[in-house]
């Protein structure tokens, strides 16, 4: 039996997206990015096992502007997962199925999100004295 | 009615031979990373900016070693169940699958194990 030409499901290219859907996928994706994130926890602690200088160089590069972009998505990313896993955490319960509380608390994980990284950018900058 | 012999039926290991263990471990390590992670953001956030003397005074306090080792442990534990389910999704081709699957599992032992023994060094040797 052959299975190779089968569809797959969902059609990707005649599937409407959805808020749900979204969601769902954006999990993965950030839960993927933040695997890749864990290079730059492991080289800062490594970085200061090593000492002064290879500390003072990869504070360099999280304080350039690059270094900055990758941690502001990489603070997006960590607290989207951190909420949408608990709003996975709650279906395991068997809690929230139905669609307008699913739709509900996945609106509330994405405010909730965009929240928490705004103010801990925020708190960054007000803690090094910048605003 | 089932067609499964009582035997598979008590130890309920289904078709993989590990039954739900894979699921509960992905559970059990985002429950304990919900308080890790809120606890490691809040301290990061704090030292914005903190010279080498003050971060390495912060992980070489012994509660705070304790926490990042267990959150290192959590996190790459996490880490690799997640991207083994999603390396097991979309690889079709079972030596690109395992090849990834080993490369995934081998990484996250590695980073685990360098990030542990940067938290220890601090800790116990005092870089």
């Amino acid at each position: 039996m052959s299975s190779g030409n089968r569809p797959l499901s969902p059609h990707l290219q005649v599937y409407r997206p959805q808020l749900t859907s979204i969601l769902s996928i954006l999990h993965r994706i950030t839960g993927v990015a933040l695997a890749v994130g864990t290079l730059l926890l492991v080289w800062w602690l490594y970085a200061a096992a090593s000492g002064a200088e290879a500390f003072a160089d990869i504070q360099a590069f999280n304080g350039s502007i690059f270094g900055r972009l990758i941690l502001f998505g990489w603070t997006f990313a960590l607290f989207y997962h951190l909420c949408n896993g608990m709003r996975h955490l709650a279906w395991d319960t068997g809690w929230g199925f139905d669609l307008p509380t699913a739709y509900t608390t996945g609106r509330v994980v994405v405010a909730v999100a965009v929240v928490l990284t705004v103010a801990a950018w925020v708190a960054g900058y007000f803690v090094m004295g910048g605003m | 009615m089932s067609i499964r012999t009582p035997l598979a039926h008590a130890r309920g290991l289904g078709s993989a031979k590990s039954g739900t263990a894979h699921w509960w471990a992905q559970r059990l390590t985002a429950i304990a990373l919900i308080p890790l992670v809120i606890w490691f953001v809040v301290s990061i956030v704090i030292m914005t900016g903190s010279d080498h003397d003050a971060v390495v005074a912060w992980i070489g306090n012994p509660l705070t070693a304790v926490l990042m080792v267990l959150l290192i442990v959590a996190v790459f534990h996490h880490m690799q169940l997640g991207l083994q389910v999603v390396i097991e999704d979309y690889v079709h081709t079972r030596w690109m699958e395992l090849a990834l699957l080993l490369l995934v599992k081998g990484a996250a032992l590695l980073l685990g194990a360098i990030g542990i023994l940067s938290v220890l060094k601090i800790a116990i040797g005092g870089a």
